[in-house]
């Protein structure tokens, strides 16, 4: 299974195993990383599961759909490497994919 | 008090679950009203995914949040309750054995013989900025909503976003401020494109500013703004001096006062009895994702069976004197009459 790592702010890592197809965003939820909120559980309307995308990475997870985009007017520090990570789908080519979380963001 | 509403049960929260409570307390002839905090009915599934499909309502292979809100509505028409909308419940007070006054931030006060808690989430409120400090300033000079626009008037004003919300107050308050400035992360506006071009017509015309960037810093003492900071993306940093600054980034679920009524709580979360979804206080109840059991699941087909079960310990609260007989809305000629189909 691909592995997925979330720094959060403070530096804590979380390297996880995630399952191919779900997203990054369930990954977090389902291995307590406490930066990743996603209060609207991945209807792309809340910006609660925003990451930033490690640059090594970002050709590979591409960039946000028009969708993405407008919802993360509703994040804050947002950022080039932004993403909302309910929409980045977990694949064989993002198996070591390197994702930081804003400070802001939190349960 | 004479303006005091009463009614047998006030409900909090018209989110799926709240809205058939009405169902299944109508069925026992007791009347509700409803409170919430959104400017309109459906909760969650209106705001965070009224297009977004919704598979596991039982008997209804798929249907949008916004589809679910308004069947509900349709299905609870007969009952008539009373829906109080855009308030938050902020205060229950028991007066009586039970009977209780509960009081809302618009100021309006109701007695009832029941609660119930379909709070949901918590309320939703405005996202706040994680600006260095910016607590100092609310409610003195960051606000984020507008109650008198005259409270605006002649000042400098920083409003930010780039949705409805914020190119909706640009036009309202640009003709009566001193000098309006927007702000936003990019230069591409998600509101209606009728208000886009208006603030566009108005920067071009030189009658308001417009920046692309995100607030980074505020600056001002006693909670009275000076100025805030501006920073590109590019990194530059530009400060614009104002009065007031509006920041309109949606809202989040918070759970607001809910914690602060004396009920048993785990979590965040209410505890309840699972035979009645009755709380540790008599007469107030909660149900659907603001409560606690073992085993519960935070599904909206979990929280319409809560309301049945709640509904039958309400009614004796409220019709202490009737007896309460179990029946079928396919059979019973009572309760279609109830419902207006016979």
């Amino acid at each position: 299974m691909p592995k997925v790592t979330y720094i959060e702010h403070d530096g804590t890592v979380h390297t996880v195993e995630a399952e191919l197809g779900s997203t990054v965003m369930e990954t977090a939820l389902r291995n307590d990383v406490p930066s990743i909120v996603a209060e609207c559980g991945g209807g792309c309307t809340c910006a609660t599961c925003h990451v930033y995308v490690d640059e090594a990475w970002l050709e590979k997870t591409g960039a946000p759909s028009e969708q993405e985009e407008t919802e993360l007017d509703a994040a804050f520090d947002v950022r080039p490497n932004s993403r909302l990570s309910c929409q980045i789908k977990v694949t064989e080519d993002l198996d070591g994919l390197v994702v930081r979380t804003p400070s802001y963001q939190g349960r | 008090m004479s303006d005091t509403i009463k009614t047998d049960v006030l409900i909090i929260g018209a989110g799926p679950v709240g809205l058939f409570a009405v169902f299944e307390l109508g069925l026992l002839d007791i009347k509700t009203h409803l409170v919430d905090i959104l400017d309109k009915v459906g909760g969650q599934c209106a705001e965070l995914y009224p297009e977004k499909p919704i598979y596991d309502i039982p008997g209804i292979p798929l249907i949008t949040g916004h589809g679910l809100s308004e069947a509900l509505m349709e299905q609870i028409k007969p009952f008539h309750p009373v829906i109080h909308l855009g308030e938050m419940v902020t205060t229950i007070k028991n007066v009586g054995d039970p009977l209780y006054q509960v009081t809302t931030d618009a100021g309006k006060t109701f007695e009832c013989k029941s609660v119930v808690i379909a709070a949901g989430g918590g309320s939703f409120q405005p996202k706040r900025p994680p600006i260095n400090g910016i607590e100092a300033y609310e409610a003195k000079s960051v606000h984020y909503a507008v109650r008198k626009m005259e409270n605006f008037r002649g000042k400098d004003v920083v409003i930010v976003g780039g949705g409805d919300s914020a190119l909706d107050w640009t036009l309202n308050l640009q003709p009566i401020v001193k000098r309006l400035t927007l702000v936003h992360r990019r230069d591409d506006f998600r509101g209606a494109p009728d208000s886009v071009n208006k603030m566009r017509a108005l920067v071009a015309a030189g009658h308001m500013d417009l920046k692309i960037g995100q607030v980074s810093d505020l600056e001002g003492a006693d909670g009275q703004l000076a100025a805030v900071s501006i920073k590109d993306k590019d990194g530059a940093v530009s400060r614009v001096a104002c009065d007031a600054m509006l920041p309109f980034f949606g809202l989040t679920m918070k759970l607001g006062p809910v914690s602060e009524w004396g009920l048993e709580m785990e979590d965040d979360l209410i505890k309840v009895d699972v035979s009645t979804f009755e709380t540790n206080r008599h007469g107030i109840f909660a149900i659907g994702d603001i409560n606690t059991y073992k085993g519960k699941l935070k599904l909206i087909l979990s929280g319409f069976h809560e309301g049945a079960l709640m509904a039958q310990r309400v009614h004796h609260y409220v019709h202490p004197e009737k007896r309460l007989v179990f029946q079928y809305t396919t059979s019973s000629t009572s309760l279609q009459k109830k419902l207006g189909v016979v």
